[in-house]
């Protein structure tokens, strides 16, 4: 069958560039890449690199950022489904915070950044009349050097990753009897479910957690913006270095990636710790009949949490929106001056490539990885083996392993095969990204599915393309569009593969977006923002309305 | 003798055939037949709307009139695109390359200048615009950051440091006038000063005016750094920003980003003194609606840094004629007037007008240089950049000293 190519395709799409980038890396790590002079192996850059200004404070910031935020993130969308499954408050914030995964990194970045600075739109909001100020306070809340506002703006960012992995992974677990099972037995709604149910659910989400952890702890945009600078986190300061025209700089930059990939490899070792730590406690607690029965008042106060960081979200987008049309605006106006169309207007022109080049590499790159995504799934059905231990973790290689540590070498593939900056190669670059997030939120859901069904049609002699095509996809459309549209998102959030392997000539809404950014224009951001966002909204529509417009005659198949 | 004179002969034919490939500007017309139809990849800063617009009407024109197609690759550092023609020449890639012109200067030129990764040839010399270019009076369009630019570069803008205040809230008669009067003015007003984190080009640049006008010998400056001399040459200047980094904006806790990120505070009121390269940047920034209408310049009659920033073309970008084209109309009088109008950019001019025919001159006569914009005679005296070697010295040594906050 055809799906036997998937898996080994699979592998090569996403393992080849991560291992050759890599090696791109690691060589001159070693000190050797001929091309820039360097023919001989040793630890000289690594020498180098520990002689770097406040190094070991930087990769200590990075790791425990990807630490923090991905346990922050995890714990509030836990203690929210835990608290809220199946009610109509759930469906409410649900449906508020699902739009939010979209929002590139670093327009949510900027909105959040110019929330809560001192002269930002919360100071402008209280000041003068309630805190006195005719001038924003000097003190420091972005860019502080314990991190917590980019870890603050990694959260409000990771939470709908997060929530909408485990909504995908919800239909699969009977959390509504389980939860009646708990109730009668005198659990609290949140102390039932955390014992129950999300053992089950916990599995299944797993590696999107380690994939947070793995991106909070290398993220370059948010960190530039929101993170400390004095030093900046690691991944920051390695961006910086592989830029630096200074060749030399290249072995220190690659010695640093792999100091990189070291640092996500901790963070990820202490989750697994953690996560050894806390399973036997949670049972410990069940057993001891640790029942936490007057729950309501943790369960306003998530309501109310999750309801924050979606709102600062939004907040943010809606102050770059004003932004866009903002004349002059001085601190404390809660408003701008006058209102003009002016940046709209000169950005227009300039809009229409780069929109179609996102979208085109953003539908072709999903479609791509949707196909070999499901390929292989099929293939692990047919043969009846799951992936297997060594080929699971390829699949996550290029979500695990930073960005940065392979992308040069990546670039440097394109740039022997020729075919830099040709749009079949950035399709591809964008499928290796693409790919990982399409899988993850796919495998879940498609491996949960409840075989009696086909069973059942194996049964009345159907065959193995019927079951796929009129059982298992039918059902698990919603999961399949959803995974499109986190595919179709990450692809059009991706900035350094593009900027690499497009060379700049194919320019991007993202490129664009962040190329201005660098000039700090936050009406020029404000534009360039909402059209980022717009893009995989519509994504995101689709993938809601087309299983409730198909099934809108099937009642359990809405749920 | 024989095998050597082969030799010689197929080494002179190599190279011969290797020259005939790169368009010579000498003999424009052939430049001209070779451009039409190329696309030209310029790779420049993009953070700038007014600098991207001016490009696309640069785009326009050349199109217009030498059917050349400009495309303009937005950088967020010029670094990228230098790192791109090092990645191609590590991948063997010597012709058809990706960059096909670089908006450049200072270090960055030093650095492709001295890995041969440009163009070579004195071609810049050559261009037909050249004969109105400002040599006369602007030294600093043959040597850039005291590195000589031997025609490998086209200067296409000058650039001053210039400083802003915002007369609404300042009054003039405080503002300081030298990098002294500046701690002193800081230390009265506590939180009010700051300048970009280097390595930003103008941090650094803020970091070089100080050491310029602290420096007990200034000559030495504009030579390579001496590693021995280095700790007492700059010892003024650490001495400085240890008393001027308490009383800055965050007590030095963080930086702003950029000049536009400073650009931003001086709108927002958190900081009054802030300054930039180009002159006319508080004028464009008023007109856009960033600044507030009572926005003013000043400098310090001591003098203040100066220099140019140039185009260059790659050895191995794929439309050299197209991007000579380029080059050289970026130097006409028209597209010249047209980037010094403060409406559109507001960068000074490297022409010397005095040189220009009376339909040219008229150009720059008819400009409103804006409100905020100093006359060229009062900018003051200009400072020479020093060798690109302090550049990269001084953002090391600031970083060891202050790029690890307490």
């Amino acid at each position: 069958m055809f799906s036997r190519l998937g898996p080994p395709l699979t592998i090569l799409l996403l393992a080849g560039p991560v291992f050759a980038g890599l090696a791109g890396t690691l060589l001159p790590a070693f000190g050797y890449l001929p091309a820039l002079g360097g023919d001989t192996f040793g630890f000289g850059p690594f020498a180098e690199l520990a002689q770097q200004t406040g190094i070991w404070r930087s990769a200590w910031m990075s790791y425990y950022t990807g630490v923090a935020a991905a346990a922050v993130s995890l714990l509030l969308v836990l203690l929210f489904v835990a608290a809220w499954a199946g009610t109509r408050a759930f469906a409410t914030i649900q449906h508020l915070v699902s739009p939010l995964l979209s929002v590139p990194h670093a327009a949510a970045a900027f909105g959040f950044a110019f929330l809560i600075a001192p002269s930002g739109v919360l100071s402008r909001l209280a000041s003068p009349w309630l805190t006195g100020w005719e001038r924003p306070p000097d003190v420091i809340i972005v860019n502080d050097g314990a991190a917590l506002s980019l870890i603050a703006g990694l959260v409000v960012k990771e939470v709908p990753f997060l929530l909408l992995v485990t909504l995908a992974a919800l239909p699969q677990v009977p959390v509504e009897r389980t939860r009646k099972i708990t109730a009668l037995l005198g659990y609290g709604r949140i102390a039932g479910f955390i014992y129950a149910s999300w053992p089950q659910i916990y599995r299944q989400i797993r590696l999107a957690v380690l994939a947070v952890i793995a991106f909070s702890a290398s993220v370059v945009d948010v960190a530039a913006i929101l993170g400390p600078t004095l030093p900046g986190t690691l991944a920051v300061r390695l961006a910086g270095w592989m830029n630096d025209p200074e060749i030399s700089m290249r072995f220190l930059a690659s010695a640093g990636a792999l100091l990189q990939l070291g640092v996500a490899v901790a963070a990820i070792l202490t989750w697994i710790a953690l996560e050894k730590t806390l399973g036997p406690l949670v049972q410990v607690m069940a057993q001891a009949g640790y029942s936490l029965r007057r729950d309501r008042w943790l369960r306003l106060a998530v309501l109310w949490l999750m309801a924050l960081a979606a709102g600062i979200v939004f907040a943010g987008l809606g102050a770059l929106a004003i932004w866009s049309v903002a004349g002059l605006w001085q601190f404390p106006d809660a408003l701008p001056d006058s209102v003009t169309l002016k940046s709209w207007m000169r950005a227009a022109p300039r809009i229409a490539g780069p929109l179609l080049t996102t979208c085109i590499v953003a539908v072709c790159a999903t479609a791509i990885a949707v196909a070999l995504a499901m390929m292989c799934l099929v293939r692990e059905d047919a043969t009846g083996k799951r992936a297997t231990r060594f080929a699971l973790p390829l699949i996550y290689l290029p979500l695990v392993v930073p960005q940065v540590a392979f992308l040069f070498g990546l670039q440097l593939l394109f740039i022997l095969s020729g075919t830099v900056a040709s749009l079949p190669a950035l399709i591809f670059a964008h499928v290796v990204f693409v790919l990982p997030y399409v899988f993850l939120s796919l495998s879940d859901p498609w491996r949960a599915f409840d075989k009696r069904y086909e069973a059942v049609a194996a049964g009345l002699g159907k065959s193995r393309s019927t079951m796929l095509w009129r059982i298992r996809a039918p059902m698990l459309l919603r999961a399949i569009l959803t995974a499109a549209a986190v595919g179709f998102a990450v692809s059009i959030g991706q900035y350094l593969p593009t900027l690499l392997v497009g060379a700049g000539r194919l320019p991007t809404i993202t490129t664009e977006a962040v190329a201005l950014a660098s000039g700090g224009n936050r009406r020029v951001i404000g534009v360039y923002a909402f059209l980022q966002m717009l893009l995989p909204l519509a994504g995101f529509a689709v993938a809601t309305l087309v299983p409730a417009l198909l099934f809108r005659r099937f009642r359990a198949m809405r749920a | 003798m024989k095998k050597l004179l082969a030799a010689a002969a197929l080494i002179a034919g190599l190279t011969t055939s290797a020259l005939a490939e790169d368009p010579d500007p000498a003999k424009w017309d052939t430049v001209v037949e070779q451009a039409r139809g190329q696309k030209v990849y310029f790779n420049a800063w993009g953070g700038s709307e007014s600098i991207n617009a001016y490009i696309e009407w640069a785009g326009s024109r050349i199109m217009e009139n030498y059917g050349v197609e400009l495309v303009h690759v937005k950088l967020d550092d010029t670094a990228n695109a230098v790192a791109k023609v090092v990645a191609e020449k590590a991948a063997g890639r010597n012709d058809a390359g990706t960059v096909d012109l670089i908006w450049i200067n200072g270090e960055n030129f030093a650095s492709m200048k001295r890995q041969s990764l440009l163009l070579a040839g004195e071609w810049a010399t050559k261009l037909p615009n050249w004969q109105y270019v400002d040599i006369e009076n602007k030294p600093t369009i043959l040597t850039d950051f005291t590195i000589p630019t031997d025609g490998q570069e086209s200067p296409w803008g000058m650039a001053k440091l210039v400083f802003f205040y915002d007369g609404a809230r300042t009054d003039a008669g405080t503002l300081p006038q030298s990098a002294d009067g500046l701690l002193e003015w800081a230390k009265a007003n506590p939180g009010r000063f700051s300048y970009p984190q280097p390595p930003d080009f103008i941090g650094s640049s803020f970091l070089k005016q100080v050491l310029s006008e602290k420096v007990v010998d200034r000559s030495v400056l504009l030579k390579p750094v001496v590693e021995e001399e280095f700790d007492a040459v700059t010892k003024p200047l650490f001495d400085y920003l240890d008393q001027l980094h308490p009383v800055m904006w965050r007590s030095g806790g963080a930086y702003p980003q950029n000049y536009p990120a400073m650009r931003q505070l001086l709108a927002d009121s958190e900081l009054d003194i802030i300054f930039a390269f180009n002159p006319a940047e508080a004028s464009s920034a008023i007109a856009n609606g960033e600044l507030p209408d009572t926005v003013r310049s000043f400098t310090f009659p001591g003098g203040t840094l100066s220099n140019t920033h140039f185009v260059a073309i790659p050895y191995n970008a794929a439309a050299k004629a197209g991007a000579l084209v380029l080059a050289n109309f970026l130097i006409s009088p028209e597209a010249q007037a047209h980037k010094q109008d403060p409406q559109v950019w507001g960068d000074p001019t490297v022409l010397n007008v005095g040189k220009l025919d009376a339909e040219d001159k008229a150009k720059f006569d008819a400009l409103d240089l804006g409100i905020a914009t100093l006359a060229p005679e009062d900018l003051g005296p200009a400072l020479d950049e020093p060798h690109p070697t302090w550049l990269d010295r001084l953002e090391t040594e600031w970083k060891r000293r202050y790029g690890v906050a307490n």
